[in-house]
């Protein structure tokens, strides 16, 4: 035991030693949460719009006025004609173009109806499908005005409670997928590329024959990780509690048990792709090409899982960070306790246990 | 006849920091010498060559080697030193003559001269069997030889060779050092460190070095004079000891 | 000129003979372009739909019928009460629950007016936001029928002044998320693989001990890194081919510019990633510092690229930021080629921007290589 603290030691010491590491380590988990945290959002906002006005009207001036009162559109600019349209696509300086048709207002009186086409460039759709919904929503509610003085036959209103994010903040989405996404590829990456880093160094055989097991050379080298990670996750939460106001509607204790376990899992990942790669090279390339795109993609970190085809919602789930965003959006936004995310805090464990258990079958097959 | 100076060192000297790894030394190497540099671990040995082969650059000191500046015409030095590092520093995952080849190729020999080379070498070193081995499979003893070559493939003026006989059994020292020999009897100056007092003896000069500083510089024989010592083993423990 | 075809052949030569990084290098990033580029979509749909219904009458039989009939909602159960389906949204059974008042249709026809309760999970704002919108059309949809049930049509409702829009989507008619999000998930493949690859590259020779032997010889700086990031250069191209052939016989992504104007942009954008990978080597002693390094730019420039989420929705002082981001650019340049047929007047911002980045990055690269130390 007192040779494992030695060890232990030894490990702590090779880490705080590389300054340079370390800042990385810590400085930029930070960064990137504070830069996400603010940056990133899926709402849209202020799309650059162009407006082909034929008829130059009082109707289209207001109906004008409207679009550029909006938060959502910025009027670029104007233009004369239809052949105009395809040039200012090409360069992407607009996403969209209202374009009204001409007599306008004069249709409106005289044939009591009148239309705007809304061209939208749907290379990205859902911008697309988002602005053509927006400014529906704002002349229906102009059209609306202009019919105030009529009856109204039968009314049934919708009056929507936003639960959980009444403000519908995208930082409530994006924090926790950014946590997840840094703990989970720092302590994978880590663990993976000082294991195999000892291999093609040579220095792993020395520690083999030395008189530690196997298993106690593996936890002395993840466990300075298990630390850093944790100082890591307890930054995150602080900043997203301080920073960007997180609710921890939760128990906190939960929540560092569950991350824990996450941290853990993650680590487990890292000692199973150092089992399999010689090399450091191959190591990083596993954790970094391996484990980057699907993290972020499959997790339902920034794009919904059930929208996804089937065979993709069946394959997310043998992803450990889809189960711990679930973990953490209900722990800081729902408010849920251990008897709510049971389920997915035991597939995160199950996990784990399978990993290190592949591991320590590889690591015995190896010695053999 | 005076004999031609190939490495001129007045004065040179590292410091990192308040720390003088390598302090004011000077000395010469004639050519076709067999030059041994001494020194316990740390004494600066290796600091010293860096600066020499120019890959260090020194903090004050003037230095010459195969007749050119270490300070301003690095590059020319290049053309005309071989090294070999104490870090086996050939491609493990490039085969015996890959490695060749490649080396040949960045020192400029032509294509012809590369191939005449690579045959020569690999029947020399009795390695035809594994010429097309990835050299990470071979035996460190080979590996050593086969680098103690490729430092040679350029015909080069100096060869410097920084601890190569580390770890290696007696009876590859000894077919080393006969390569040495062979090197230096075609006119190659070889600068050599090692800590085996042993090997000091195979040194037409030898230099010592404590704490960044040559403390003695001689042939072996007058050096053992000079400290009434029955070997270098006790000579070098005299300096080392103060 | 022949040094550094001898740099170029050993580099070859090493990258083909580590079998454990060749899958990782061809494989794993045209597997992750086939697989992945389904699962990037912001489309709402199979919207997890609960309701409540304490009328139990005609009208809120039928409309609980309208949501079952609409293809976003899949409608999961009917709670008997609140507590019930409060508790199955905590479990995320549920993300939008109806809640349908005692006396619902009674009152209606009483007041002609009447509210419905609407909770919606909205820890994702943005699909919250959209299923809001889905909700209310399926009621105002359902008001419509009301009216012709339940009442005669007035002429003051003919009278009504209408204003029609007519939305046109443009390059996607369908709406096909693929389209947009292959190309951009190609440009993120082939911009990993090259920067992790060179960003290793060199400081792996540092950490065995080759790079010293390098450094003896008399090989210039820049023979030695031409030499050095041509092969990455190559095997970036060619992901780009495979993956452009992949884009369009899986995915029918059409491709409506020129090819070879695809080439040339993504040509010299490479060569800002090799430079920033080289860099990166340079200045750090190990590659684990070196790949922590290369994973927070690359983790920054992936997330900040307007790939996932929109660039102008970003506060201003990020959109700014966004400028340094050589991915951007690089999506842009594809989606537009790809996509609209912009040609080289269209791309020049982005391609002159491009190619001062490679300037300054490869000079940076070449400036900061030591060969003493």
């Amino acid at each position: 035991m007192k040779r494992f603290i030695g060890f232990i030691k030894k490990e702590f010491y090779h880490i705080f030693r590389d300054r340079r590491s370390l800042f990385i380590l810590f400085g930029m988990p930070i960064a990137q949460i504070l830069l996400f945290g603010f940056a990133i959002t899926n709402e849209i906002n202020n799309v650059d719009i162009a407006i082909l006005d034929s008829s130059k009207d009082d109707v289209t001036e207001e109906i004008i006025h409207k679009i550029s009162a909006s938060k959502y559109f910025s009027i670029k600019q104007f233009i004369e004609k239809e052949s105009d349209i395809k040039g200012i696509f090409k360069q992407g300086k607009v996403k969209a173009i209202l374009n009204f048709e001409k007599d306008f207002s004069k249709n409106l009186v005289k044939d009591h109806k009148t239309t705007i086409q809304i061209i939208t460039d749907a290379t990205d759709p859902n911008t697309a499908n988002t602005i053509a919904n927006f400014v529906n929503a704002i002349l229906q509610k102009y059209q609306k005005s202009l019919n105030e003085d009529l009856v109204v036959a039968y009314q049934i209103v919708p009056e929507s409670r936003m639960v959980y994010n009444p403000e519908l903040k995208s930082v409530y989405m994006f924090v926790p997928g950014v946590m997840t996404i840094i703990l989970m590829l720092v302590s994978a990456m880590m663990t993976s590329i000082s294991i195999t880093r000892e291999k093609e160094m040579g220095t792993m055989e020395i520690l083999l024959v030395s008189p530690l097991k196997p298993i106690q050379v593996i936890v002395g080298k993840v466990f300075p990780y298990i630390f850093l990670s944790i100082i890591n996750a307890v930054v995150i939460v602080v900043l997203s509690i301080f920073i960007f106001k997180m609710p921890v509607q939760g128990s906190l204790f939960l929540l560092a048990l569950e991350s824990i376990l996450f941290i853990v899992s993650a680590l487990a990942l890292g000692i199973l792709i150092s089992t399999i790669s010689a090399t450091q090279q191959t190591a990083m390339m596993i954790s970094l090409m391996g484990l980057m795109l699907p993290v972020i993609l499959l997790s339902g970190f920034i794009f919904p899982i059930s929208s996804m085809p089937v065979p993709l919602q069946l394959i997310s789930n043998i992803i450990p960070a889809k189960w711990f965003i679930i973990i953490i959006k209900g722990i800081m936004l729902k408010g849920v306790g251990l008897e709510f995310i049971w389920k997915e805090t035991l597939i995160l464990l199950g996990m784990t246990v399978f990993f290190i258990a592949l591991s320590v079958r590889k690591y015995k097959i190896r010695l053999a | 006849m005076k004999r031609e100076k190939v490495i001129q060192v007045a004065d040179l000297t590292k410091r990192f920091g308040d720390f003088a790894a390598v302090d004011a030394i000077s000395f010469d190497v004639y050519r076709g010498e067999i030059f041994g540099f001494l020194g316990a671990n740390g004494a600066g040995k290796t600091t010293a060559m860096k600066m020499l082969i120019g890959i260090s650059n020194p903090t004050s000191g003037q230095a010459q080697v195969a007749g050119f500046d270490v300070f301003t015409h690095a590059e020319d030095i290049k053309k005309n030193i071989g090294y070999m590092s104490q870090k086996f520093a050939l491609y493990d995952d490039l085969t015996v003559r890959e490695n060749i080849r490649f080396f040949g190729g960045i020192y400029g020999l032509s294509r012809g001269r590369i191939k005449e080379k690579s045959d020569a070498l690999i029947e020399e070193l009795g390695l035809q069997g594994a010429a097309h081995k990835l050299v990470g499979a071979l035996p460190l003893g080979w590996k050593q030889k086969l680098s103690f070559s490729v430092a040679l493939i350029h015909d080069p003026k100096i060869v410097f060779l920084d601890e190569p006989t580390g770890g290696v059994d007696p009876i590859t020292r000894r077919q080393f050092w006969e390569m040495i020999y062979k090197a230096a009897h075609q006119g190659t100056t070889v600068f050599v460190t090692t800590h085996y007092m042993d090997e000091a003896e195979y040194c037409d000069r030898v230099s010592i070095m404590v704490n960044g500083k040559i403390e003695a510089l001689d042939s072996p024989k007058l050096l053992k004079e000079q400290f009434q010592a029955a070997n270098m083993n006790d000579v070098f423990l005299k300096l080392a000891r103060g | 000129m022949k040094t550094i075809l001898y740099i170029i052949q050993k580099e070859f030569k090493q990258i083909f003979r580590n079998k454990g990084m060749l899958p990782i290098i061809f494989v794993l990033p045209l597997l992750q372009l086939i697989i992945l580029s389904n699962a990037a979509t912001f489309e709402v749909q199979h919207i997890k739909f609960g309701y409540i219904d304490g009328d139990h009458s005609a009208t809120s039989r039928a409309l609980v019928e309208k949501f079952d009939a609409s293809s976003y909602f899949e409608v999961w159960t009917d709670f008997p009460s609140e507590v019930q389906a409060s508790a199955a949204m905590l479990r995320g059974e549920v993300d939008v629950v109806l809640n349908i008042p005692p006396y619902f249709e009674r009152d209606l026809q009483k007041d002609k007016h009447q509210s419905l309760g609407v909770t919606i999970n909205a820890i994702d704002g943005a699909a919250a936001g959209v299923e809001n919108v889905y909700v209310t059309q399926i009621i105002q949809g359902f008001n419509q029928g009301l009216r012709v049930d339940l009442q005669q049509i007035t002429d003051q409702q003919v009278q009504a002044m209408a204003i029609e829009t007519i939305p046109l989507f443009w390059y996607n008619e369908t709406l096909n998320y693929k389209t947009f999000m292959v190309p951009g998930i190609l440009v993120l493949l082939v911009t990993m693989i090259t920067l992790f690859l060179s960003g290793m590259n060199i400081v792996r020779e540092k950490e065995i001990g080759t790079l010293e032997q390098i450094n003896v010889t008399p090989i210039k700086k820049r023979q030695f890194i031409i030499g050095k990031l041509f092969p990455f250069w190559v095997i970036g191209m060619g992901l780009l081919t495979i993956g452009l052939i992949i884009a369009k016989l899986i995915f029918d992504v059409p491709i409506l510019g020129s090819l070879p104007l695809m080439y040339l942009y993504t040509s010299i954008y490479i060569l800002v990633v090799l430079g920033i990978g080289l860099f990166i080597s340079n200045f750090t002693d190990t590659q684990q510092q070196a790949m922590f390094i290369a994973w927070f730019f690359t983790v920054i420039f992936i997330l900040m690229s307007g790939l996932f989420t929109p660039i102008e929705s970003m506060p201003k002082w990020a959109q700014v930021l966004t400028e340094f981001n050589p991915i951007k650019y690089f999506v842009e340049v594809m989606r537009m080629v790809m996509l609209k047929g912009s040609g080289f007047m269209d791309i020049l911002p982005q391609l002159s921007k491009t190619l001062l980045y490679a300037l300054i990055m490869n000079g940076l690269a070449v400036w900061s290589y030591r060969k003493t130390s």
